[in-house]
């Protein structure tokens, strides 16, 4: 105890506490992709009234240990004519954002690594990293699959930030906060679920095509692209990518559940509980839509974003504001 | 330009389907766990043919050695049916009944054919072998071996 006392007199407490909380989020981030692995195989077979994993473990729960163990295994292939080092930087790159987006989110009253004042526009800022890797993956690949996948997610992501960023501001325009803290703080009593349903639906679109997924998994659509930006990579590489994209969706499920339905704040139960609670809710929801809807087209993914979504969010926000002035 | 009516229309349809792969959610999985678990037969399920016992005497079967089965197959499965003369007895009783089954096409001829209805369906799917000769059966063997299970 008296050293790690000392460790913190030397480093600081605000280190310690990123540093602890760092890790905290790491484990939190595998653990995430391990369950959702497992959950998503399970959402999968039992929409089509089948059993789905059920061999390694009981209820098949040691199923993604096994598959993690066998994709480090596997060999990591480098096709010949890759841009190498993009090649290579693409997997590292697109976990970086993700990892970011945690520091910031309240997981209980306490639970924060940091309370930044900007918090949303850091995980904005950050999030919207993650297309940048995808370009640089689908480049680097040197395949046409991987090309248009990755040019399709660049149109996407482009289309839904928006309604996304926009349908957050209103929120923001009733806090008169960016710092995440605050709206759940301001949430006590009354969720913006409520008070901002349109918002909601809205920004649960968008984050839905925001994280590729089906309806919007246009830039791996396995029938059309083999698997889009990864088609090339192989191993723990593609388990890079696999991981960013739980967690992506993790991400955007916590965004909304701090946003719109309370965060932490809950009766009886603690506060992190009630989090994880919402949050593996809204999970299951995209999960439950993934096997539900088919892929939609592109022209219909974009004319839908730019046709719809924005200026219905841009009315929102309009109206949101003017209600608020009187 | 799609109209707000359209849109209305294509988000309760949504909804709906949600409401269809849910409801699949919660009902009960239609897998079965095959070797661990079966299911019943259907009755009409055709098997390879089994001797059917005789309804007086089940140590014999219904069979009389007549040939009709092995003269009528198509396909020319039925190798042999011979039998003999028992004590006490005025019909004559199968010893040896062989169907080549790799040949046979399941028509059913021969159990429509038999005089006394000695012929029928097994039930029998789970057939496997390392040689051709594993599907040459022995009715009159096989139907013993039912005998004493």
């Amino acid at each position: 105890m008296n050293e790690l006392n000392n460790i913190i007199s030397i480093i600081g407490k605000e280190t310690t506490r990123a540093i602890i909380g760092l890790i905290g989020v790491m484990v939190l981030v595998v653990i995430n992709a391990l369950i959702l692995t497992w959950a998503e195989r399970k959402v999968a077979g039992h929409m089509q009234r089948r059993i789905a994993a059920k061999e390694v473990g009981p209820f098949g729960l040691i199923q993604p240990i096994a598959d993690s163990i066998k994709l480090l295994g596997k060999e990591l292939i480098t096709p010949v004519n890759v841009e190498r080092p993009l090649f290579y930087l693409a997997p590292t790159l697109i976990f970086v954002p993700v990892l970011v987006s945690f520091v910031v989110i309240p997981f209980g009253s306490y639970l924060q690594v940091k309370d930044i004042n900007v918090g949303i526009l850091v995980i904005l800022a950050f999030s919207s990293l993650s297309v940048l890797s995808i370009l640089i993956a689908g480049w680097g690949s040197n395949n046409k699959y991987s090309l248009i996948g990755a040019i399709r997610s660049v149109a996407q992501n482009i289309a839904y930030e928006i309604p996304l960023l926009l349908s957050l501001l209103a929120v923001v325009f009733m806090v008169n906060s960016l710092s995440l803290k605050d709206i759940v703080e301001a949430q006590r009593g009354l969720w913006f679920v409520i008070l901002q349903p349109f918002a909601f639906i809205v920004f649960f679109i968008a984050s839905v095509a925001e994280t590729n997924r089906t309806p919007f998994d246009l830039p791996e659509a396995e029938s059309e692209l083999v698997a889009g930006y990864h088609t090339e990579y192989s191993g723990m590489r593609f388990a890079l990518f696999f991981l960013a994209e739980y967690t992506n969706i993790f991400i955007v499920s916590a965004i909304a559940t701090t946003f719109f339905l309370g965060g932490y704040q809950g009766p009886i139960l603690p506060g992190i509980v009630w989090f994880f609670i919402k949050t593996y809710f809204l999970v299951f929801v995209i999960l439950w839509m993934r096997w539900t809807f088919p892929r939609v087209r592109f022209d219909q993914l974009l004319n839908f974003s730019w046709k719809v979504l924005i200026p219905a969010s841009l009315v929102n926000l309009i109206i949101t504001g003017g209600m608020l002035k009187l | 330009m799609t109209s707000v009516t359209d849109i209305i229309e294509g988000a309760v349809s949504l909804i709906v389907g949600m409401g269809v792969t849910i409801k699949a959610f919660f009902s009960p999985v239609v897998t079965v766990q095959y070797p661990r678990q079966t299911i019943n037969i259907t009755p009409r399920f055709r098997g390879h043919t089994k001797l059917v016992a005789d309804d007086e005497k089940p140590e014999r079967t219904k069979c009389i050695v007549c040939g009709m089965c092995e003269r009528n197959c198509p396909s020319k499965s039925i190798k042999r049916v011979s039998g003999e003369k028992m004590e006490g007895e005025k019909k004559k009783t199968a010893t040896e009944y062989i169907l080549d089954f790799t040949t046979c096409s399941q028509c059913g001829i021969c159990v429509e054919t038999c005089p006394v209805d000695a012929l029928a369906f097994s039930a029998d799917y789970n057939l496997v072998g390392y040689h051709r000769e594993d599907f040459h059966f022995d009715l009159v063997k096989e139907y013993e071996k039912r005998k004493k299970a």
